[in-house]
């Protein structure tokens, strides 16, 4: 019998488990899946729970309601992958031979990783939201604050999910107006890089965005530290931006265990051949999601389309096949904008987001890179897609694993 | 768009980095720097071979990263590139500058 490991039970992890059982002869295969966790969280509703939009039970659900009983799921903690030796060993002394490992570990944030940054003022007046605990800690801030200056803060790419800061700023305008609260506050976005948007035709299509809901923007921000005393965050040239409230994503990495086990780069990312996504280092171990080094956005839709592809080539890699289907890096997010409307964004490694309609060319109905209210509806129906067709890997209707170039305005 | 620089017509894009790394060389960069008021030293290229190096393993660049390259530091980094080092460096370089998903 051969054994087959995936490690990690979140979006990626979950979606494996659920293609490959379906695939593999279970004959021959044995199919494992190792979380230390036992809740699987929605995390794209992270963003709404600090505006109270969505409360904790939308997003949390039982990770072994997720996973084909078929497959065992084992609840423990991973020490190390010893991957010249084909074995995981477990902090509990057990180790897990496999023929075949996924990693499909994620990120997380690190704000250790900035001098100050999880200091005194961690959970009371810096806050992430991307995690459960710092969404939450946030909404309860959120609901009783008087108001002052709000920044809303970038530390360093990559970060998973790069919209949702933007998301934030615009969520936090709506969020105050609404509660008439709004000429209390003062909203900063601060990014380390040279704008808000970055990519020629974003720029050209949302840069009103900020203008229209009075949102202040520092661009080439690269924080150094942050001064708990003042409240003020610092960057290397030594531009100093005050704060009553600071939203901050911190510097964001790969599983300490990818360091535990000589897997990662300096960001603890498993080096990953961006079209396979096989390990460059081990070919019986390959990666998928927010795990790897590959310059694809970190996010859910990413994982999902790489499933499909990863499917198809370890069936490739166990038949002893070249690992010919190839991942282009599609990736396709919903943007909320506030006010109950939303942007669409659909693009790939080669093509930046671009104006046109989805997913049918010239019907839509969805608009590409335009605000509107029926991108907001598939925003919020997104949740019941997530729980319902894509951790069980079922393609999308209609939304093909390859980024299609019909229907969309490139010039 | 098309420029000519150091007596070569490159592509470049609306805020003059170059679309085509291929077409790169050090008289451009000499060039390109000089437009950025920068004078090249063997500092600032050493700088310049290591951006290209990661451009080439498409790893994504932050000043952090330059900070923990061991090439140099980053207080040094803003004094070989004032005014958004990483923006003016990637530019001289050749390679595009660190950019988000939009």
């Amino acid at each position: 019998m051969k054994r087959l490991i995936i490690l990690g039970a979140g979006t990626a992890g979950t979606m494996m488990a659920n293609h490959l059982h379906h695939k593999l002869n279970k004959k021959d295969w044995t199919i494992y899946i190792i979380d230390e966790k036992e809740e699987h969280h929605y995390q794209p509703g992270y963003l709404f729970l600090p505006f109270s939009i969505y409360k904790p039970s939308d997003i949390i659900k039982s990770i072994k309601d997720f996973i084909p009983s078929s497959v065992n799921l084992i609840k423990g903690k991973i020490d190390r992958i010893v991957a010249k030796d084909n074995y995981v060993q477990m902090v509990e002394g057990n180790k897990y031979l496999y023929d075949i490992l996924i990693i499909a570990t994620g990120s997380r944030i690190a704000p250790e990783e900035t001098q100050g940054m999880n200091g005194k003022l961690w959970h009371k007046s810096i806050f992430d939201f991307y995690t459960f605990e710092g969404a939450l800690a946030l909404r309860n801030k959120l609901l009783n604050w008087e108001g002052g200056h709000l920044v809303i803060h970038i530390t360093e790419m990559p970060i998973k999910c790069p919209v949702a800061p933007l998301e934030f700023a615009f969520l936090a305008d709506a969020y105050f107006k609404n509660r008439k609260r709004r000429d209390k506050v003062n909203i900063t976005y601060v990014t380390p890089l040279s704008g808000a948007f970055t990519k020629p035709k974003s720029t050209k299509a949302l840069d009103y965005l900020l203008k229209e809901k009075n949102i202040a923007l520092v661009t080439d921000f690269a924080i150094a530290e942050i001064n708990n005393d003042n409240k003020t965050i610092i960057d290397y040239s030594g531009k100093e931006i005050a704060f009553d409230l600071l939203v901050t994503i911190p510097t964001n990495k790969g599983d300490d265990l990818m360091e535990r086990s000589g897997l990662g780069d300096e960001l603890n990312y498993v080096p990953t051949h961006k079209e396979t996504l096989q390990s460059k280092d081990f070919a019986n171990v390959f990666v998928i999601g927010d795990a790897t080094n590959i310059p694809a956005s970190k996010a859910g839709s990413v994982a999902h389309f790489e499933a499909e592809i990863l499917t198809e080539n370890i069936m490739h890699f166990i038949n002893k096949e070249a690992l010919s289907a190839s991942f282009d890096g599609h990736a396709n997010c919903f943007i909320e904008t506030g006010n109950g409307k939303a942007l669409l964004i659909d693009f790939n490694y080669t093509h930046e987001p671009v104006d046109g309609l989805f997913p049918f060319p010239g019907i839509g109905p969805l608009p590409l890179l335009k605000e509107s209210k029926m991108n907001h509806w598939g925003k919020l129906a997104f949740r019941w897609i997530y729980w319902n067709v894509l951790l069980k890997g079922i393609a999308i209707p209609f939304v093909g694993t390859k980024m299609k170039t019909a229907g969309k305005n490139f010039n | 768009m098309e420029k000519t620089i150091a007596q070569k017509t490159i592509s470049v894009n609306e805020e003059g980095y170059l679309t085509n790394f291929s077409e790169w060389n050090k008289e451009i960069a000499e060039a390109l720097a000089i437009e950025n008021s920068i004078t090249l030293t063997p500092r600032h290229w050493q700088v310049i071979d290591y951006i290209q190096s990661e451009f080439k393993k498409e790893a994504p660049l932050s000043i952090r990263k330059i900070g923990k390259s061991g090439v140099i530091d980053i207080k040094e980094f803003y004094a070989l590139f004032p005014a958004g080092p990483l923006k003016t460096a990637t530019k001289i370089a050749g390679v595009p500058k660190p950019a988000s998903c939009i």
